[in-house]
């Protein structure tokens, strides 16, 4: 009998660390993912991340590349200056739905429309996560959050906003899609729209965008299992999975 | 059908379950014992695994190792 090692913890996740994220948050898959891109692209030592602001503010301790910490909201407009003066390295961006789609608005629409050659990897969970689970813009209708425990109301918050939607009718942005990581299935096509969105970099070609739909089992007030099977059965039926635009 | 086995990393497990949840199989469970940070670990209960990595792919704590095993001709 012979015995193949055919997975392992990839190199690219710093040794010996245990991440702080509740068990079972999207968070480490994604984490996780990004490691074994960069170790399958080999741009370990040519990569640089932007960390937000948000549970995953300590991002930098658990991906062993370079980093940079962002103000909230900020990662955008830090990458778009780390790329232009270090052309030949891999920039990419962090970020989560309250720092992208609500405080960082403004940087995120316009690093895609003047399509800044770096890669942006938004993870969608529909809550604030750190701060103890208040509404986000993301937030679903009728969703339960500690400000709005009635669930979200449209006349009062207005809808969820859809960020691949709205980048998709800029003319700039070459590569948005979305993706999930709430079962295996949908794990290997996140990992194949994250490793295209590396590729599109190192090729020079533009601006990528990937949307990662999530879960926050703490804040959502349900087991890891369960907060994926409300991810799939209500948040993707409101955020369609799919590609929105592609360089030609 | 592939034969394999898997060794949970129990330092790094934190008794999410999605693994569990997602082996096809079904041969893994929580088990008894606590790891150092007072999680139940993983474990592989019984024979049966096809070495089809779905519980690494979901872990998010990349707590899991996979093994193939190749018997010789």
């Amino acid at each position: 009998m012979n015995e193949i090692k055919i997975y392992e913890r990839p190199k690219a996740w710093a040794e010996g660390v245990h991440t702080h994220y509740c068990p079972g948050c999207g968070h480490g898959i994604l984490h996780r993912l990004i490691c074994e891109i960069i170790d399958e692209l080999g741009i370990q030592n040519d990569t640089i991340g932007t960390a937000p602001v948000g549970c995953a503010a300590l991002m930098y301790d658990y991906i062993d590349v370079d980093f940079c910490e962002a103000a909230h909201g900020r990662a955008p407009a830090l990458a778009t200056g780390i790329k232009r003066t270090r052309p030949d390295k891999i920039v990419f961006t962090y970020q989560g739905d309250g720092d992208l789609a609500s405080i960082g608005t403004a940087e995120i629409i316009h690093v895609a429309n003047r399509g800044e050659k770096l890669t942006t990897v938004f993870i969608n969970n529909a809550i604030y996560g750190m701060t103890g689970g208040q509404m986000a813009p993301t937030t679903l209708i009728g969703q339960k959050a500690t400000t709005c425990p009635f669930g979200r109301d449209p006349e009062l918050a207005g809808y969820p906003m859809r960020m691949c939607e709205m980048l998709a009718t800029l003319e700039t942005p070459g590569f948005i899609t979305r993706v999930s990581v709430a079962r295996p299935k949908y794990i290997i096509e996140a990992k194949k729209a994250i490793k295209k969105a590396f590729q599109n970099q190192i090729e020079g070609k533009g601006y990528s965008f990937v949307e990662v739909l999530s879960n926050c089992p703490t804040n959502w007030g349900m087991t890891p299992v369960q907060a994926f099977e409300w991810t799939e059965s209500t948040m993707i039926p409101h955020y369609p999975l799919g590609v929105f635009k592609d360089f030609k | 059908m592939a034969k394999g086995r898997i060794n949970v990393l129990e330092e790094y497990c934190k008794s999410c379950g999605l693994c569990v949840e997602a082996c096809p199989v079904k041969v893994l469970r929580i088990s008894d014992h606590i790891n150092s940070k007072g999680y139940r670990p993983v474990e592989q209960f019984k024979e049966g695994c096809i070495a089809c990595k779905m519980c690494a792919t979901m872990c998010p704590d990349a707590a899991i190792e996979v093994y193939k095993i190749e018997e010789k001709q």
